[in-house]
């Protein structure tokens, strides 16, 4: 591909090379480049959108989920028209609807410590638009070790953090969080929810902040991390600094190759995906619907949230949300059969470790949640 | 008083409250103060030999205490702390 402009791509971008900054010059230097792009929801919707329409010559995208209608509050790349769709192949549509003029690369596949190395090998700058600390981690030491810039972005319902990465002049996601936590401690957006604009406001600050290191202006947030509160619409910074003992960009560094924590990390790799306390401990809706037909029905827990039950609720449950459950312990009777549901199954599994470490035995927990029951035994509830 | 800057996923242990006034003259006496204040919040933020959880970071201003003195930091009534937690959403 010739990096000269052609008359249709002067009139195109003719509003960026009227900025002295970018200019023609400019404009070609965003031809030339790429950027992989990981993750296609709520982050990278805005973040492929905007470097598409900015002419970024080539874009990558990797994601290995569909489309689904949950997605379509906040990932406005995709539409109604795509759901069920590969998201990949529903952005790659919307991007050369978009622009045309560019490359658009699409990879139907999880990004794991198989192929990470591979697929990022021929792009300029990551773009971390995932929804899970494995990939995020794995983003990370990708970028380290092929000294590539790695645009980070997260969000959690009103909060929204931003930076960028480079581990050659400045720190590195691990030099922050060194490890992630522990299965269940951090809720995912499936389960926590997340105002729809939110990632808009954080991918488009990625999407700028790719443009300036690729067109090498300004000064991007290396050694600052960006916190943002949409409630408060407070923007903070503070500074970040290299860890000396990182343990994959520091002096004395022992991460040599990519690490998969999917299953340490247990955090759900999409953002639909349900956990599960494992098998011992579930019961699915049909067995749950015969139990408590029968006489000494078990209690029914639910630890969500009350501006849940504006949305779907069974009758008789009580409802103790997780993060007070641990005060309420006493209210609850260990020697009565008790059934744990949420929204999916992963706050009541982490209610059922809870209980059973208190000295619970006769617990269960609702594989699949409450959605799970809707779905198979009372149709008229709603899925959320 | 100093006062600690709750994030949301973490306001939930604090009764949704975004900012804690505590008493400390050290970021440690601080967060123990916190802790004491709101006794569900500990194992979010706390290991069990009282190290801040290596996915949880607390900044004193814009800098973040382990480049400091670490818990052993001093504070002073006008100093702002904040934690910030590690969220993956995206």
């Amino acid at each position: 591909m010739t990096t000269e402009l052609s008359h249709e791509e002067i009139l195109r971008y003719s509003r960026h090379l009227l900025i002295p900054e970018v200019g023609l010059e400019g404009q070609k230097k965003l031809k030339a480049s790429s950027a992989l792009i990981i993750g296609t929801g709520g982050l990278g919707s805005p973040v492929a959108l905007y470097l598409a329409a900015a002419g970024i010559g080539r874009l990558g995208l990797v994601d290995f989920d569909t489309v689904d209608e949950s997605n379509l509050q906040r990932q406005i790349i995709h539409g109604t028209a795509t759901v069920g769709k590969l998201k990949v192949e529903s952005a790659k549509a919307r991007l050369n609807d978009l622009n045309p003029d560019i490359q658009v690369d699409a990879y139907n596949e999880p990004f794991t410590s198989e192929n990470a190395m591979r697929i990022a090998a021929d792009y300029d700058i990551l773009i971390d638009g995932t929804d899970n600390f494995a990939t995020r981690y794995l983003t990370n030491d990708d970028s380290v070790f092929r000294g590539k810039p790695n645009v980070y972005g997260s969000i959690f319902r009103f909060d929204g953090q931003a930076s960028v990465f480079d581990a050659r002049t400045g720190p590195c996601y691990r030099c922050l969080f060194p490890e992630p936590p522990p299965p269940g401690l951090v809720p995912s957006c499936a389960e926590g929810g997340v105002l729809g604009v939110l990632p808009g406001t954080i991918g488009t600050i990625q999407a700028t902040e790719a443009l300036k290191v690729l067109l090498g202006i300004g000064s991007p947030l290396i050694g600052k991390l960006l916190l943002y509160n949409a409630l408060d619409m407070s923007f903070d910074f503070v500074n970040l600094r290299k860890n000396p003992k990182c343990r994959v960009c520091g002096p004395d560094a022992d991460i040599k190759e990519l690490i998969d924590y999917e299953e340490f990390c247990g955090v759900p790799g999409r953002d639909h995906d349900e956990g599960s306390a494992g098998a011992n401990w579930d019961i699915d809706a049909r067995q749950l619907a015969s139990r408590l037909a029968l006489p000494d029905a078990p209690l029914l827990l639910d630890v969500r949230e009350p501006h849940e039950l504006e949305i779907s609720w069974l009758p008789n449950a009580v409802n103790i949300p997780l993060g007070t459950l641990a005060a309420h312990l006493s209210e609850l009777d260990s020697a009565r059969e008790m059934v744990v549901f949420c929204k999916g199954g992963t706050r009541s599994a982490r209610a059922l470790e809870l209980l059973v470490s208190a000295g619970f035995k006769k617990v269960k927990n609702l594989h699949g949640g409450i959605n799970s029951w809707a779905q198979t035994v009372d149709k008229n509830l709603p899925i959320y | 008083m100093t006062t600690i800057r709750i994030p949301t996923p973490l306001r939930a242990y604090t009764g949704g409250q975004s900012e804690v006034p505590v008493n400390g003259l050290t970021v440690s006496e601080a967060i123990i103060d916190l802790t004491v204040r709101h006794p569900a919040i500990k194992p979010h933020i706390l290991q069990e030999n009282g190290e801040l959880r290596p996915f949880v970071n607390l900044f004193k201003g814009d800098e973040n205490i382990n480049g400091l003195q670490g818990l052993k930091t001093p504070l002073l009534e006008a100093d702002k702390l904040m934690l910030i937690p590690s969220i993956a959403g995206g």
